[in-house]
């Protein structure tokens, strides 16, 4: 099968090329960031999912599937160049796919877009509405995209449509949100809250979503590794020493440009968790994790640079 | 006596490397919060208990009574019974309100200990995994009551009997008699609670809510079998829940009874 990934440079969607290649397919990836590893076998575009030179790519490369990664999903206040990503990508992407015969979309959303809240049930279902937007709008422009993503289930009933919603990703890589949460040795969290944090190992993730294209089925999931631990033990298990300091210190020490890792806006995602129950998707693809959450924080841990 | 440590090894909790279950329950803060409950229910309140033969010693369960004023005593020592004389123990998951996990500190003790938020979603998913769960229709109402009003019930929601009727598990009615003994409230500030992110502070003689060692009670009733779907008109709800209503009246002055007894 020939599949396109669009997004395809950043350091999880690099894995998702890898596992596909090893599965037999033909991969191509789009990127407007260039190729940072030797391109052996790989069919490289440089262009921007935005532009219609994406869409000429997928004219000349003509592939079945469509791995949707390029997306900005760091925990911060949408700007312009998020949201233009975001949406006006993943509406583009979309159209070209549909114009352009592909049968199948995978979008790789995250978990986050169900925001975090005080009255988030124990593990969010796919049928949920996103919550606490009032609150925190980091990731507003994601959510929409998401929420776009999903629709075209009935939008476009000829191309089949894949939504993941992957928890916390960490790994040798140490990109992605919670790698730059945990980039230095002492990671603040807020006082008196200590939130279960749900983390699946790079290595499972891009398996998972490897696993969804051969699936091919449509639908939105939600793609959850280990069990949650609180996000003190993440931080301990990771080789990193936790701080808690009271909300308004931590506001405080932010705005002086302390703590480079905090996530913009609210601290909503440091004070109340957001777990999902991945059962759909290991009922539809059969996926199962092969690290455990300890396995992977030491293996992040022993990749990380000695910290001073 | 056997320590908390040991009947803790025998609740049917699977505890991962790190010493949580999944659902993030620890099993080194439920050792601190159960320690501390007994001392509470065995020396401080010295519950009475009668009729723990009709809770199960197994498979999905819903614990409903009332409360009796002041604050959740009730609910603490309804865990503490469970915990300290069931055989084997079983873990109690009681539906907390929603300010405890917007507060700090009580937010990751609430988390910890299984004692969760009472949403629909949770229930469900606790009931299907065949965990016993602590239910008060009367709600934040009902831990507000007044001295002279603690033997009293206020109005039941119908949201646990659809619960219920869904998930098919029995209902054990309880009666809990001495927790507005033990915090006489003479009014509720709710303009200081806002300032603490609580609903109130329940004021008493002596101004802080702090509990006297009354003697408490508490009576299980029967297991109570309803069927249907959930899906039922408010009338028929209504109707089982008056029935539940009406057998925790009877456990109240049972529970009464046995506080005066043990009183002579």
């Amino acid at each position: 099968m020939k599949v396109l990934v669009a997004g395809g440079s950043g350091a999880l969607a690099r894995r998702v090329v890898e596992k596909l290649q090893r599965g037999r397919h033909e991969v191509a990836v789009v990127d407007r960031r260039p190729w940072p590893a030797d391109a052996s076998g790989i069919a490289f575009f440089e262009a921007d999912i935005r532009k219609l030179a994406a869409a000429d790519v997928i004219r000349r490369f003509h592939p079945d599937c469509v791995v949707h990664m390029a997306t900005v999903n760091a925990i911060r206040a949408p700007n312009e160049d998020s949201s233009r990503t975001n949406l006006a990508g993943t509406r583009a992407l979309y159209q070209f796919s549909a114009e352009h015969g592909v049968k199948h979309v995978v979008f790789v959303s995250r978990h986050t877009i169900y925001g975090a809240s005080a009255d988030a049930p124990l593990f969010h279902m796919e049928d949920e509405p996103p919550s606490g937007l009032e609150r925190d709008a980091a990731l507003a422009d994601l959510t929409a995209a998401d929420l776009y993503a999903s629709q075209m289930l009935w939008r476009e009933p000829k191309l089949k449509t894949t939504v993941l919603r992957v928890v916390y990703f960490l790994g040798e890589s140490r990109t992605g949100t919670l790698a730059r949460y945990l980039s230095d040795r002492v990671v603040p969290r807020v006082l008196g809250f200590d939130p279960a944090y749900q983390v699946i190992d790079e290595d499972d993730a891009a398996a998972a979503i490897a696993l969804a294209v051969d699936a091919a089925a449509p639908g939105i999931f939600n793609v959850a590794g280990p069990a949650p631990l609180p996000l003190s033990v993440v931080i301990r298990e990771s080789g990193r020493e936790g701080l808690a300091l009271p909300e308004l210190a931590l506001r405080f020490m932010r705005r002086r440009g302390s703590f480079s890792g905090l996530p913009q806006g609210g601290f909503t995602h440091l004070k109340y968790p957001i777990a999902v129950d991945g059962s759909a998707f290991r009922a539809a693809t059969g996926f199962q994790f092969q690290r455990t959450l300890e396995d992977c924080l030491s293996r992040f841990r022993t990749a990380s640079p000695k910290l001073l | 006596m056997e320590n908390t440590a040991s009947r803790i090894d025998r609740l049917a909790l699977t505890f991962g490397a790190q010493g949580f279950d999944p659902y993030g329950v620890s099993k080194k803060h439920l050792e601190m919060f159960l320690g501390a409950l007994s001392l509470f229910y065995k020396s401080y309140f010295r519950v009475r208990t009668r009729g723990l033969e009709n809770v199960p010693a197994s498979g999905r369960a819903m614990l409903v009574g009332n409360h009796s004023g002041g604050y959740a005593i009730d609910g603490a020592m309804v865990i503490s019974a469970c915990f300290l004389e069931l055989e084997p123990p079983r873990l109690v998951h009681a539906m907390a309100d929603k300010f405890l996990s917007r507060l700090p500190l009580s937010s990751v003790w609430t988390a910890r200990c299984g004692q969760f938020t009472g949403l629909r979603e949770n229930a469900v998913r606790l009931l299907k995994d065949e965990r016993m769960l602590l239910v008060f229709p009367e709600g934040v109402a009902g831990v507000s009551k007044l001295y002279n009003e603690r033997n009293t019930l206020v109005n039941f929601g119908h949201g646990f009997m659809r619960l219920a009727l869904q998930t098919k598990t029995p209902i054990i009615p309880f009666g809990f008699a001495g927790g507005g003994d033990a915090v006489p409230t003479i009014y509720n500030a709710r303009g200081l609670g806002k300032l603490f992110g609580v609903p109130y502070l329940p004021l008493t003689p002596w101004g802080l809510p702090l509990p006297l060692p009354a003697q408490c009670a508490l009576v299980f009733g029967r297991a109570l079998d309803f069927q249907g779907s959930g899906h039922e008109d408010d009338g028929e709800v209504s109707a089982n829940v008056a029935l539940v209503k009406g057998a925790i009246a009877q456990l109240i002055l049972d529970a009464n009874a046995v506080r005066s007894e043990s009183a002579q």
